[in-house]
């Protein structure tokens, strides 16, 4: 029996008991979110100080479903738990926490973790929803059958979190485990028949009612599309003007703060490198916040996994599940929060293809370079009277970009596909999402982007600007000053490279601070035909020299490089921030290259052999 | 006997065993685990919009979405 005062607790329970939501209550702002070493499941930590003023540190395990693990987050789970994992201690006490809406499932895992020989104190969870379904729990005699402490909660409220408080003032006793050969689910139904008193007509749930048209197979699609439809005019309608706005304030403040400074190298640096990289990181902020408002709302509720049901067959065709639909179509918007909407993939394999394949979905910042070359090379005419040309050429680049990423995740998964992969998704009851969760989820991604993604995007920013800037143009240099930096001498360099696919000096110049964000590489372009054209209008007057200087396989093999190639700094940056992993950065930056070298040299041999 | 794969939806059924395709079948374990075990009743609610496939079954208190082919693992017999 330990009497010792227990500073270090973890929680456990099934996925969807409300664990975190009760992690949340017990530690309020006073949690960390990183990530275990080596892999890339989230670590919640927070503190907590009991009603005698003892501190608790306590750990939000992954949701589990058994201490005999199918993925790293259940690994992670039954490592910590056992007192197997190399950097957390085994925790002094365990709370069980399982949903008294659903204790068949739970009890289960709950007896596993009574098998383990620490103590363990059962939070049950979501009293209010077992009411509501006329369950009636004896208490007393679970807790007395299970020889544990069992302290009734609902963790959307305070109720029952100061008493569980209190009993972690006292000392926990560790359970007596079970006969090795138990069936626990013999015991999980004896302890239901004995202790849980079900109506004698059970009430249909409001999970059951709406299932019956989320799921419906022709009003669920159809629901799943209107829901999809106002996420991204949301997007676009809300982030759009934010981002502008937020653009033009940095570019003023920036502008206001070195205006005591001289013209110069330091100016040019607080600029062009600090200023404009920090731009760039806090301008993808509304739209990473807006999506991950809707993903987060949407997982809380209880919708997502529902609508990984309906797409699961559609995803089937590329090797993955249903769950990989929503980062791949978050990344029309932008790779970024899609990438970092892979997390609500389970799947290992999953989560890192889709990652690899994010970046070819279309995101938005490639419109600009693909409307500027299209206007410029595209006639505006129409094909069989009602087809505008120029749309169906940007439409064939969608196209073609999700052709690629279903070809190219079918060929990441083919070894492994041999293995059966299975979806056994659990479809958790529906619920009213939190404000106090959501908030909280979303705090903690602008935090993590900005802080770990964000310095990663500053510092290379400053670099571009560097090798852009250095060495500066002699005295009266005629053309552009960029030509005469080593991104220039790198430019041309590359330009023998780069000859078979049809791009001239000017482009592989243009390329290389294009690689800070891909609109950037309209107003790289401007800077090295020296038109001095800054912002909005450099497209209007770049518009006429790409037409009568390029020649049209030129102009498609650049489209055909945007489609694929990774001219993105900040997306490789969050690849690395989520899979930990600079080899796979490296790797999906050379596949990449390759899929856009090979594209844009076919394309410009192509149109050259047409026209 | 037949299998929950080929279940029509609407229907409710009694597990009788889960089967193991190979000797370490890691999926028909985690079917154990999440409550797929003999003496169950199973209820089919839903069926995919492509191809009837996922389905979605309700089993006690919770409720899953599997493939056909892992829902072929259990056997299932008719309600008395």
């Amino acid at each position: 029996m330990s009497t010792s005062t227990p500073r270090h607790i973890a929680l456990a329970g099934n996925p969807n008991c409300g664990k975190t939501s009760l992690f949340n209550q017990l530690t309020g702002s006073r949690q960390k979110v990183g990530n275990y070493a080596g892999v890339t499941v989230e670590r919640k930590v927070g503190f907590f100080t009991t009603p005698q003023n003892t501190t608790i540190r306590v750990l939000d395990l992954p949701g589990a479903y058994s201490l005999s693990s199918t993925s790293p987050d259940e690994d992670i789970t039954r490592d910590i738990c056992l007192g197997h994992h190399p950097a957390e201690a085994q925790p002094e006490i365990l709370i069980g926490v399982v949903s008294a809406s659903n204790l068949r499932l739970h009890l289960r895992f709950l007896l596993e973790l009574k098998q383990i020989g620490v103590p363990v104190i059962v939070a049950l969870n979501m009293m209010d929803e077992a009411e509501k379904m006329g369950l009636t729990i004896d208490i007393n005699g679970l807790s007395a059958a299970l020889d544990m402490p069992v302290i009734p909660v609902v963790s959307l409220h305070k109720q029952g979190v100061s008493q569980l408080l209190t009993v972690l003032d006292q000392p926990v006793q560790t359970p007596t485990p079970l006969p090795e050969d138990t069936d626990l689910h013999t015991e999980v139904r004896r302890l239901l028949s004995h202790y849980v008193q079900q109506p004698a007509t059970p009430h249909e749930r409001f999970t059951d009612r709406l299932d019956r048209w989320t799921l419906h197979p022709v009003l669920g699609p159809l629901i799943l599309l209107i829901i999809l439809f106002i996420m991204f005019q949301t997007v676009f309608a809300w982030a759009q003007p934010i981002m502008d706005a937020l653009g033009s304030g940095l570019n003023d403040l920036g502008a206001w703060l070195l205006t005591p400074l001289p013209d110069g190298m330091l100016h040019s640096l607080l600029a062009d490198g600090v200023i404009a990289g920090a731009g760039t990181v806090v301008v993808f902020l509304p739209q990473i916040l807006i999506l991950f408002l809707w993903i987060i709302t949407l997982e809380e509720s209880g919708y997502l996994p529902r609508a990984a049901f309906l797409l699961d067959r559609i995803m089937a065709m590329a090797g993955l599940s249903g769950r990989s639909f929503i980062p791949l179509l978050s990344s029309f918007a932008c790779a970024i929060p899609g990438i970092m909407a892979a997390r609500t993939i389970q799947n290992p394999r999953d989560r890192l293809v889709t990652i690899l394949i994010a970046p070819l979905m279309t995101c938005s910042a490639r419109l600009p370079v693909y409307t500027l070359l299209i206007g410029a090379f595209v006639p505006h005419r129409s094909v069989w009277g009602i087809i505008n040309l120029q749309g169906l050429v940007l439409f064939g680049l969608y196209a073609a970009a999700i052709i690629s990423g279903i070809i190219a995740a079918r060929i990441m998964t083919r070894g492994v596909a041999s293995q059966e992969h299975p979806l056994l998704l659990e479809l958790p009851p529906y619920r009213r999402p939190l404000l106090r969760s959501v908030a909280l989820g979303l705090w903690q991604r602008a935090v993590m982007f900005l802080s770990r993604v964000g310095t990663i995007i500053v510092s290379l920013n400053v670099l571009l600007w560097g090798l852009s800037s250095f060495p500066a143009p002699p005295a009266h240099a005629m053309g552009a000053a960029i030509d005469y930096s080593i991104a220039g001498r790198i430019g041309h360099l590359m330009q023998p490279v780069f000859a078979p696919l049809g791009f001239n000096w000017q482009i592989c110049v243009a390329l290389i601070p294009g690689l800070a964000a891909r609109e950037v590489a309209i107003s790289s372009l401007a800077t090295v035909y020296a038109i001095g054209a800054t912002g909005d209008d450099a497209g209007d007057k770049l518009l006429p020299i790409l037409s009568s200087q390029w020649s049209m396989a030129t102009a498609f093999a650049l489209l055909a490089w945007y489609v694929y190639a990774p001219q993105c700094i900040s997306t490789l940056a969050v690849m690395r921030r989520e899979t930990r992993s600079l080899k796979i950065v490296l790797g999906a930056a050379a596949y990449l290259f390759g899929l856009a070298y090979l594209g844009a040299f076919l394309t410009h041999y192509i149109t050259l052999k047409m026209l | 006997m037949y299998t929950l794969a080929t279940l029509p939806k609407g229907h409710e059924a009694i597990i009788n065993r889960v089967s193991h395709l190979t000797g370490n079948d890691a999926i028909a374990l985690r079917l154990g685990e999440l409550g797929f075990v003999t003496g169950e009743l199973v209820h089919v609610i839903a069926t995919g919009p492509f191809g009837h496939d996922p389905i979605a079954v309700r089993l006690g208190t919770s409720r899953f979405a599997l493939r056909r082919s892992e829902a072929a693992r259990i056997h299932l017999q008719d309600t008395k």
